[in-house]
Order: C-alpha cells, then sequence, then structure tokens
C-alpha cells in the first residue's frame, strides 16, 4: 500500500496536527539593517526571508511611473538549497514569475500606496528552505518587512493554504500534504475587515466544497494574523526599550504601521 | 489556535532522498478507558469490566498486541471472545504498510463498536513518543515504542480510581522483545500461551497460527528441501539472467508436477517446466517464484499420469512415484524444466477444504485436504479432530519449513457439514474470491439514516419528473430494479425515450467505507437461489430500487427520437421519477400483445417496443453479432429450497426492447463522458479475437459443407444467420453456441490507457456500463463521470486519475471473471443436487466437441455440457484413433463428429464426497463394448436409492 494516510481515524494528521491547527510560527523583525525592512518567518519547515526597500524614486524606465500611487515591485526567488534536492534555479522561470506577480497583487491590495504618489517600493522575497506553503510564507514575511519598513496597510496581509481530504479540510498544508493529491488553495486575507487580497488554486475543486475550505483558510488565517499581531508588538517593545535608552522616544501607532525608530541606524 | 509544542525533527533516509518532516507531539492524546478521570475523554472505549477468563489474568486486563502479532494471529484477534485490546499507531501504521487486507481488516474490528478496540495515537503522545537511537533498526525501535507505550499505560492507569487490580497486558511472540519488557516490569505473555489460558474457550486455541518457533519442535530434524535462496540473491540472479521470475502454478492432475509462467518482453512469455517434489521446493499455487533452468539433457516433457497426493506414506513410494514420471518421449516433447530455487513473494489465502484424520487416536495433528487439487495438503494441530470429521473447514497456511513434508497451517473456521447446500455455496464463494461476508459497522453507518423522504433540498437539484409514465421490465422475482423507461409523443410528432437508472452514486459518495466495500466487491453475485450484494439491501432493494408507486432519485438520460428511431437530441439529468408500474417480461409482452388494453403503460410500452425492433434491425445491419450461450434457470422449491426443474432461459420480445434501450443509454453515455474526460473515461471494450480462434468453428462448419467468414464482425454474422442445415433446426443455435466460445473477454479499461475502444460484438466504436449501478461498480464511476460532465455532483483526485482508474478496472475485470465462474460453480453444484434426486435420466444430445479420449455431449434441454470418457481405469479400453484435421474420433469402428446426435445417460458420481460430479454414459449409437444399456428412467432410479 503506498502513500501516506493523510488524515487518520483519529482524526491526526501525518505530523500529529488535528485538521484545524496550524504549524508553529516563529518570526522575526528587522534581521538586515541596510534594509529599510526585513523580516524573517518560519512556519513548520518553510524558512522565509523578505526584505523590503522604499519608498523611493522609480527606477528605471520612467513610464512605469503612476501619478496617484506607487509603484509594487516584488521578486520572489527559492534557494538552490531549499528542497531536498538541489536544483539550480534561474531567475525568473515561469514559476517564479508567477509567484513574484501574485505577491504584487496582493500587496496592491493591502499597502496604501495612494499615499506614495510616483514612488516605488520593492520587496524581495526568498524561501530559504520549503516545506509546503511557500506563498503563505513570502506573504506572511512580507508582511513584517513593510511593517518594519514603516509603510502603512490597512491591514496586516495573512496567508494561509488549505486543502481538502475525504471531506475534511486541512488547515496550512505541509508538503506532504500538497503533494499526495487533492485540491489545495492558497488565500491571503486582510482578517480585520475579512477582505480576501487574493485566492488562488490550481487544481479542479467541485463548488460545493468551495466555501468549506475557504471557510478554513480563512479562520487559519486569522489565526496567523494574531501570532503576526504578537510578533510585531514584541518587536516593538524590544525597540521602545532601545530607544528609551538612548532618551528618543517615539509614540507606536496604535494602527500597525510602525515607523522605524531611528535609534536602530545607530546601532 | 496554534499550539505550540515540543517538536522534534524526524529525519528519513529512503533512497537518496532526505525527507524532513515535523513531528508535533501532544499533550492532549486520552487513553481511552472508562476507569480514567485525568482524560478529558467523551465516550471511552476500553470497558471496565474487561476480563476475559484466563488462568493467567484472573482480573480485568487490557491487551496490547505487537504488529507481528496482527499480522499472523489476525484470526484470533478477530474472535468476538477478545474485547478490549489497545492497538498503538505504531503497530497500525506498521501494518498498513506490510499488508494492506490485513489493515482493512483490523480497521473493520476498530469500527466494531462491541469488540472495544482502542487505537492510541502513541506516536505523537509527549509521553509515548520515542526517537530512533544510535545503531537501532526500525523494528528494535517500534518494538521499544511499543513497549514504552504499555509502561505508560500501566503508570497512567495506575492513578485511577478503582484500578488497582487492572492490568495491562503486552503480548508478542518475539523473544527478545519479551525478554526486554519482563527487564522493565511490564506484563508480557506469548500470544499461545495467553490464549491456552483462556481456560473457558478452548476452542481458540486451534486458530492460533503456528510460529517459528514451534516449527523447530514439531518436525524430525531431517531436511526435506532445499534451503530457499535469501531476496537479495535472488535479484541479483534475475538481473544477470540465471534466474527467472514467475507465477507458478502447481497441476490439477499431478501432484508433483507443475509449470511456471514466465513474463517475457512483450509477448515473449515462457513456461517452465517443473517436476518431482525437490525440484518444486515447497512452492505453492500462485506463489511468485524465482527458478532456475536445469541444463537441457535433463529436460523432460510434461507426464501424461494422474497422480494423486494420498497422504503420508514412505519415502521410498514417493521416489517410486517420482519414477512414474519419467518415461521415453520424444525429443520434441522436451520443455525447458527448471527448479525453484526461492520464493518472491507467497500468495497464500486460508483455503477451504475437510480434514483427513490422523490414523492415531489421540493425535492432536492432521493433514487437511484442500478443495482445490492444486494446493498441497496442510498439517493443522486441532483437538476437534473428532468434530471436524466431514465438516468443510477453512484452514490457513502459517510457513513451510524445509524439514516438512507438508506446510503447516492453522485451523480459522468450520463452515458446515459437506454436501449441505449452504456450506457448499460458501465453499464456492471462499474459493472464487467472492467477498461476500455480512456489510461491516463503518459500512453500514454512511447509510442514509431511516426514515428516509425526499426533502425540499433534493427537489432543488433535481428535475421533477414524477408526472411521466415511467415502468420497469424485469426477469420474475427481481428486487433491485435499476433500470426503468418511458416513452411518450411529443407536440411536434416526435417521441420523447428515456430511460431512467437508480441514482446510487448519490447515496454513496466517493471514499467512504461504504464506497471502498462497493468497489472492492465490485459486482453483485447471482447465485442460483442466493444473492450476494455489492451494496447493502437497503440500498439495494429499497432507497435505490425504482420500484412502483414509491419517489426515486434517479439518473435519467432522455431522447428526442422520430419515428425512425433517429436520435435528434440527447440529454442527461439528475431526476426524481415515481415508477407506475414494475412488470416481468412476460406481464410487459402480455399488455402488448392484448389489443384490448390502452392504458399510458401499455401504450409507452408499444412505442418502445416498435422503436426497439427498428434499432436492433439497424445494429444487426451494422455488424452486431446475436449470441448464443444456453443459460438454465431452476425452479427451486419453496420449502426445501432444492431444484425441482430445470429449463433454459426463455427469450421473450420484451427482453430485447429493454436491451436495446439499454444499450442505446449506454453508448450515448460512453460518447458523452470520452467527450468530456478523454484522460479518465471508463469504457468497456470487446477486443476483436485473433483469427486462429476460429478454427474450431470453421471445421465445425465445413464438416456440414457451409462456409463461415470470420473477417469481419459483419461478415460472421450474416454467415451464421445464412448457415442453415434442413432437417436439423438445433443447427444454427449449436454454431452460435460454438462462435460464442470462440470470443474474447470484453473487459473495463480506462481512456487514457489504451488506443483501441472498439466493442467487437456490439459493433460499437465505444460502449460502457451505465445501466446498472446497483450491482455493478463500474456504473458507479460512469454516473459519477457524467454527473460531474453535467455539472451535477462534484469531482474528486481519484477520478480524473487515470492510473487509479485503471487499477480499479483491473480489480473490477478480476471480480467479474470470478463472479462469473461462481456463477457457473453454483449452477454446477444445482445441476448435481438435481440429479441426486431425479437418479438416472438418459437424454438426446449434440456432440459440441471432440477430444483426444473423450466427447464433449451438449444437451438442449437443459442447457448441460459433459464429457463422455471412452478411457477408464478397470476396462480394457477401446481402439481410438482422433483425426486431428476433422476433428473426428474414432471408437471401434463408428466415428464421431462434432455437431452429431447421440443419447446418452446422465448421472451422479458422488463417490468422492470432495467432488461431486455429473458422469455420463454414451447410450446411442450401440458401440458393442462401449456404450451402456439404457437403465429405465425414474422408478428404477428411486428403487436403487432405496436399496442404498
Ligand atoms: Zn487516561
Amino acid at each position: 500500500m503506498a502513500g501516506l494516510e493523510l488524515l487518520s481515524d483519529q482524526g491526526y494528521r501525518v505530523d500529529g496536527r488535528k485538521p484545524s491547527e496550524l504549524r508553529k510560527v516563529q518570526a522575526r523583525m528587522g534581521v538586515f539593517a541596510q534594509a529599510d525592512g526585513s523580516a524573517y518567518i518560519e512556519q513548520g519547515n518553510t524558512k522565509a526571508l523578505a526584505v523590503v526597500y522604499g519608498p523611493h524614486e522609480v527606477r528605471g524606465s520612467r513610464s512605469r511611473t503612476l501619478h496617484d500611487r506607487a509603484v509594487i515591485n516584488c521578486q520572489y526567488s527559492m534557494a538552490t538549497f531549499s528542497t531536498a534536492e538541489r536544483k539550480r534555479r534561474p531567475h525568473g522561470d515561469r514559476k517564479s514569475s508567477e509567484m513574484s506577480l501574485h505577491l504584487k497583487q496582493t500587496f496592491e491590495a493591502a499597502v496604501l500606496t495612494q499615499l506614495y504618489p510616483r514612488s516605488q517600493i520593492d520587496i524581495y522575497v526568498k524561501i530559504l528552505q520549503s516545506d509546503g506553503g511557500n506563498y503563505s510564507a513570502c506573504v506572511n514575511a512580507a508582511t513584517l518587512a513593510v511593517i518594519d519598513a514603516g509603510i502603512p496597510m490597512r491591514d496586516y496581509v495573512c496567508a494561509c493554504s488549505a486543502g481538502f481530504v475525504e471531506d475534511t479540510p486541512l488547515a496550512d498544508l505541509c508538503h506532504a500534504e500538497e503533494s499526495g493529491g487533492g485540491t489545495s488553495l492558497a488565500l491571503a486575507l486582510l482578517p480585520r475587515g475579512g477582505q480576501i487580497a487574493l485566492l488562488q488554486m490550481d487544481a479542479r475543486l467541485h463548488q460545493d466544497h468551495l466555501d468549506t475550505l475557504i471557510e478554513a483558510a480563512m479562520t487559519a488565517c486569522k489565526g496567523l494574523s494574531d501570532v503576526l499581531d504578537s510578533v510585531v508588538r514584541q518587536h516593538l517593545q524590544e525597540v521602545s526599550v532601545l530607544t528609551r535608552d538612548l532618551g528618543v522616544c517615539f509614540s507606536a501607532s496604535p494602527c500597525i504601521s510602525v515607523r522605524k525608530p531611528p535609534a536602530l541606524y545607530l546601532l | 489556535m496554534l499550539k505550540s509544542k515540543t517538536f522534534v525533527k524526524k529525519t528519513r533516509s529512503g533512497g537518496v532522498m532526505k525527507i524532513v518532516r515535523e513531528h508535533y507531539l501532544r499533550d492532549d492524546i486520552w487513553c481511552g478507558s472508562e476507569f480514567c478521570v485525568e482524560c478529558k475523554q467523551e465516550s471511552p472505549v476500553l470497558q471496565k469490566d474487561a476480563c476475559i477468563e484466563s488462568n493467567l489474568c484472573s482480573s480485568t486486563h487490557y491487551l496490547i498486541p505487537d504488529t507481528n502479532l496482527v499480522l499472523h494471529q489476525l484470526d484470533i484477534l478477530e474472535d468476538p471472545l477478545i474485547r478490549n485490546v489497545i492497538i498503538l499507531q505504531t503497530v497500525l501504521q506498521e501494518v498498513r504498510h506490510r499488508s494492506a487486507p490485513v489493515y482493512k481488516r483490523m480497521k473493520d474490528i476498530i469500527h466494531d463498536a462491541e469488540k472495544h478496540f482502542y487505537v492510541f495515537t502513541n506516536e505523537h503522545h509527549r509521553e509515548t513518543f520515542i526517537e530512533r537511537e544510535q545503531a537501532e533498526s526500525a523494528n528494535d525501535r517500534n518494538d521499544r515504542a511499543i513497549r514504552v507505550a504499555a509502561k505508560w499505560y500501566s503508570e497512567h492507569l495506575k492513578r485511577a480510581p478503582q484500578a488497582e487490580e487492572l492490568q495491562i497486558v503486552l503480548l508478542t511472540n518475539d523473544r527478545g522483545n519479551k525478554e526486554k519488557a519482563d527487564e522493565s516490569g511490564l506484563v508480557v505473555y506469548k500470544c499461545e500461551e495467553y490464549i491456552k489460558s483462556l481456560t473457558a474457550n478452548p476452542e481458540l486455541v486451534d486458530r492460533l497460527a503456528l510460529t517459528s518457533d514451534d516449527q523447530n519442535e514439531i518436525t524430525s530434524s531431517k531436511i526435506l528441501f532445499p534451503e530457499h535462496l535469501p531476496l537479495s540473491r535472488i535479484q541479483a540472479g534475475i538481473k544477470s539472467s540465471t534466474l527467472l521470475q514467475g507465477i507458478f502454478r502447481a497441476s490439477r492432475d499431478n501432484y508433483l508436477e507443475a509449470t511456471v509462467f514466465v513474463h517475457g518482453e512483450g509477448d515473449e512469455s515462457t513456461e517452465v517446466l517443473i517436476q518431482g517434489l525437490q525440484n518444486l521446493n515447497r512452492a505453492v499455487y500462485q506463489d511468485v517464484v524465482a527458478v532456475e533452468l536445469l541444463p537441457r539433457n535433463q529436460w523432460v516433457a510434461p507426464s501424461s499420469v494422474v497422480l494423486q497426493d494420498e497422504g503420508p506414506k514412505d519415502e521410498d513410494k514417493e521416489e517410486e512415484s517420482e519414477n512414474m514420471l519419467k518415461c521415453e518421449v520424444s525429443e520434441a516433447m522436451l520443455k525447458p524444466t527448471g527448479k525453484v530455487v526461492g520464493i518472491i513473494k507467497r500468495n497464500w489465502r486460508p483455503f477451504c477444504g475437510m480434514l483427513f484424520k490422523s490414523q492415531i487416536k489421540e493425535a492432536t495433528r492432521h493433514l487437511f485436504t484442500p478443495a482445490d487439487r492444486r494446493i498441497p495438503r496442510i498439517r493443522i494441530e486441532t483437538r476437534q479432530a473428532a468434530a471436524l470429521e466431514g465438516q468443510r473447514i477453512m484452514v490457513a497456511i502459517d510457513g513451510w519449513p524445509k524439514h516438512s513434508r507438508y506446510p503447516n497451517g492453522h485451523f480459522v473456521r468450520n463452515l458446515g457439514s459437506a454436501g449441505d447446500k449452504e456450506t457448499e455455496t460458501e465453499v464456492l464463494l471462499l474459493e472464487h474470491d467472492v467477498p461476500h461476508q455480512a456489510f461491516s459497522q463503518a459500512v453500514l453507518s454512511f447509510l442514509p439514516k431511516m426514515p428516509w423522504a425526499i426533502t425540499e433540498e433534493d427537489m432543488k437539484k433535481r428535475e421533477d419528473l414524477r408526472h411521466l409514465c415511467v415502468c420497469s421490465v424485469d426477469p420474475p422475482g427481481c428486487t433491485d430494479i435499476d433500470d426503468t423507461l418511458h416513452c411518450q409523443d411529443l407536440d411536434n410528432g416526435n417521441l420523447e425515450v428515456g430511460v431512467h437508472i437508480a441514482d446510487v452514486s448519490h447515496f454513496i459518495r466517493p471514499g467512504n467505507a461504504l464506497d471502498q466495500e462497493a468497489a472492492s466487491r465490485g459486482t453483485t453475485v447471482y447465485l442460483c437461489e442466493r444473492r450476494i450484494d455489492m451494496v447493502p439491501e437497503l440500498l439495494s432493494s429499497n432507497l435505490c430500487s425504482l420500484r412502483s408507486n414509491v419517489e426515486r432519485f434517479a439518473f435519467s438520460c432522455i431522447w428526442e427520437i422520430n419515428h425512425n428511431a433517429e436520435i435528434l437530441s440527447t440529454r442527461f439529468t439528475k431526476s426524481v421519477i415515481n415508477s407506475k408500474a414494475s412488470l416481468t417480461y412476460a406481464e410487459a409482452q402480455m399488455r402488448i400483445d392484448d389489443a384490448h388494453m390502452n392504458d399510458d403503460i401499455t401504450k409507452s410500452l408499444r412505442g418502445l417496443n416498435k422503436l426497439a425492433k427498428i434499432l436492433k434491425k439497424r445494429r444487426i445491419e451494422g455488424g452486431a453479432l446475436t449470441l448464443s450461450s444456453p443459460e438454465v434457470r431452476f425452479h427451486i422449491d419453496s420449502e426445501t429450497h432444492d431444484p425441482i426443474d430445470l429449463q433454459t432461459k426463455e427469450l421473450k420480445e420484451t427482453n430485447s426492447m429493454v436491451e436495446e434501450f439499454m444499450l442505446l443509454a449506454n453508448i450515448s453515455v460512453a460518447q458523452k463522458i470520452y467527450d468530456e474526460f478523454s484522460e479518465c473515461a471508463l469504457l468497456r471494450k470487446h477486443p476483436a479475437p485473433p483469427p486462429s480462434n476460429y478454427d474450431i468453428l470453421n471445421k465445425a462448419a465445413k464438416s456440414k459443407d457451409i462456409v463461415i467468414h470470420t473477417d469481419s464482425a459483419k461478415a460472421l454474422a450474416d454467415s451464421l444467420d445464412e448457415a442453415k442445415v434442413d432437417g436439423f433446426t438445433y443447427f444454427n443455435t449449436l454454431l452460435r453456441i460454438l462462435a460464442t466460445r470462440c470470443m474474447m473477454q470484453a473487459v473495463y479499461f480506462c481512456s487514457g490507457m489504451d488506443s483501441d475502444f472498439h466493442h467487437y460484438g456490439l459493433a460499437s466504436p465505444i460502449y460502457t456500463h451505465f445501466t446498472s449501478p446497483i450491482r455493478r461498480y463500474s456504473d458507479i464511476i460512469v454516473h459519477r463521470l457524467l454527473a460531474v460532465a453535467i455539472g451535477a455532483d462534484t469531482t474528486y483526485p481519484d477520478l480524473m486519475d487515470k492510473h487509479k482508474q485503471s487499477t480499479l478496472c483491473n480489480n473490477l475485470n478480476y471480480r467479474h471473471k470470478m463472479a462469473q465462474y461462481a456463477q457457473r460453480a453454483s449452477v454446477a453444484f444445482h445441476t448435481q443436487l438435481f440429479f441426486k434426486s431425479r437418479g438416472n435420466l438418459n437424454e438426446d444430445g449434440f456432440i459440441l466437441f471432440v477430444r483426444k479420449n473423450a466427447i464433449i455431449v451438449l444437451i438442449p434441454k437443459f442447457g448441460l455440457e459433459g464429457t463422455v470418457f471412452f478411457e477408464s481405469k478397470d476396462k480394457a479400453n477401446p481402439r481410438l484413433t482422433f483425426d486431428e484435421e476433422g476433428p473426428t474420433l474414432t471408437v471401434e469402428n463408428h466415428a464421431f463428429h462434432m455437431f452429431d446426435k447421440v443419447k446418452v445417460t446422465i448421472s451422479l458420481d458422488a463417490s468422492k464426497i470432495q467432488h461431486q460430479k455429473i458422469r455420463m454414459a454414451l447410450i446411442e449409437p450401440v458401440i458393442p463394448g462401449v456404450s451402456v444399456a439404457p437403465p429405465e428412467d425414474g422408478p428404477e432410479a428411486k428403487k436403487a436409492k432405496l436399496d442404498r
């Protein structure tokens, strides 16, 4: 008998989670000093790094400039060592271009781009280790990096995958579950308003199942947003302790946009 | 919410890939015992009064079996006596990995609420998970995991109130594991020890499988067989072509002879002959074995001797019979000969048969003789030998050590006394691998809850066709009605014809236990007085069955047809219908013929009948074959259930009317699903037979100066129509019977895996099965595909996977074949019963085939076929000359040709209890010394019976 049993009769998944449980999430903000914003996230064994530059003047051709808002430029890549098989990944292959485009669409929906007309925001994400849910990890990392860069957003964008096994929706799929057959979808959500920034699905799924699946993915996204929120608050606290020591005061906005404290540059 | 847990990375290196997986450990996995107050479980499975009377543990105890125990002693675990067992996840996963059938049976037990089996997810429990240590094998690690879990249980439950008496008993047959468990203070027994301690239920001991430990004690140290090669050496040998891999097929007539069927490249398959006990080397029928070819000078020819293993005897005698095999033969007769050097895969299943009691009165070891002659005798240990005498029993093989003449096995269950109708039916079902046990709780749990009614919600999704005048036409006594028809005039002068099929796929959802069971059964099996359902009765005879005057779900195929029977449009829809009448073929025929009847149903039937005739004519013009095979029907006594009369089935016009529309629906659906899913449509094809298949038909026709053209189905159909001999009306039917035998088997296949779709017999470019979802699983899949195609239902990954579909097709083809064999065996058994009650009968018949030493005779009256042998052991054999060309067989001075008319006497040969058979002897033509005098019919036979 081949194949893994994705969901046991007792209701446990391959790695021991219940269907609606997420993988362990760990995140850090401000990992690089030179960039305007950066973040690192681990969702189970999937590890992603995001770096944000901007907003700055549009580089290159002027024709890309938009007069009413900022241009968002995304670039997605995977490290050669990110999977079990070492593979050379040329830049701009079809898969990563597609992923870059998806990220761009997601963040255009979330970032308040109209605040920065005629400028550009660059978001670079790299998958360091891949174990399913690459898109979600990228979105979540990028959200943290954008916040780190102090760029205002409507809300956190949280992304999560969900799949279907024997009529039960599973949240946050790992690689084994993603490749075990069955349809999976990736969803990016602005949790407070419940708006969907992006919804992506590659295989066929019947309409009847779509609602339950989206429901599962949305619940998972909301769970993730709580985690991201606590990461941001934790980071804020650390930073404000540092700034207080230096005698510089700044007030954390009640919203989620965090101005980068100039003190960090000094460290 | 995210529960972050201590997590351990589990690294599995298999092949070249390194797989890293997360492994979460939890603290919310409960123990499942009624005693426990710590765990927050809702409905504990393990009972408080879990007591099996045992000498070893007098108090309440829970059992924990290890993996090997589950794999080898499942017969014990399945016994209703064994309850309150903890199945560890480690064990269950390993079982799943090692044997799919055992895993399925295990799951059935777990689902059975009566058994109180609890699955403990120990691999994800914080306190019972262990990591593999340096230099520890995977097996050792799992054994340790089992011990750790057992230890955890005993400590965990010690804390529970009132549980002082409770014991956790680990069952293992592994000596090392047992010692280690003893050291860590666990209560541990060997399976045998424990079962023998169950004083109240001694019969359980017989069901124990013999383990390798015991075998050392049983048999003498004399080594009878050469050692098998280890798997690694076999693989190397096959790679370097010094060894051949093939399927072992024992000979039915000679226990010292077998062939190994070696699959070669493409069509190049070879057969290797194996002779002699040493060379057969413990291989059993259907095993996958490795053989080594002998040098050419040791090659032999297949012997024509019939040899049956008569039970234990001296070594010298064995040699003697082996010598009998060797006889002088010409060089051309020699076949590649080899010897078995290793077993790649055993294909043992439980075998039916009878006990051959040991002559020693107090002996507990006996030999078992399987019903299938290709299976060797099996040595079993039982204390109930006296009770089992004359009974049909089931025995499983446990192993075949090299110093034992026979394989060792254990008693599984008693099927009943031999010759008994129920018992024999059970045996034939088991021997043909027809799954027929009652549906498990898990399967039944997916049935709709009664009372069931159609809801508003259902109506919204379906077309309401309750107003249509729909009726069904079936054989008498049919309770699983899966097709209904209607026909009505349209305003534009055309006709609307609908075929409405039971919507089984509405009730059987993909992937659940009910679906898996139906997929595994594949088909309903119809025996002479019993039906083995593919789906539970609630569905087959009630909710799915399109009975009259109840509302039922249907899948409808509706055509607009003009009066020339040309299809103008086709549509498919899920619907609700209300059948107005359930008719038999005869009733429907009567209505059509009776000019006084003019109600809606009759008018609808007449319309259908008219169209069907045109459709049939067109189909036959297109080259479809009408073949014939005599089908018999038993009239069964309603009280004794014995067959009281036997007659061939009669076909009415209405039979072909229903058939015509079913064909039309099947073809329409096949086209639709293929258009929609070109890669994964489940279709049915009937390959054209290779020309050589027709040799016998051509020869037979030539003997009557008739030429049969076989270049195409059309040519064959035409020449069959023209083939007539004056004064011999049955000739045409005989030819058609022969033509049927030339045909290939029709098979299911997945459209993405094949390029040839043609259905030869129906002369249709594409075909599938849509019209009988209650009794065929293929139709359920076709329903699902069609439902997805019209947007009425959801799809699921397996439906779109051509490889999985292909595997499914293989199973369906296998089940259909086995069902046919079982049906034939059932007819044969009932024929025997019939002749047993009738005594000798003298009947006219025709010669169907001529063989080297026999003729095969067909009795049209009963559709019965039998062999008249001209050679026998106790008489001087007549002079026989066989001419291949005719073919003719000359006995003394009389030449027998195919289709000759003969008269035979039929009787039942009951000399062997296990293999009773119908015997035929020649009466006419009279050949002195060969034919027999006609015994008088009836009365004398009865008298003879009394005398006996
Ligand atoms: Zn407990």
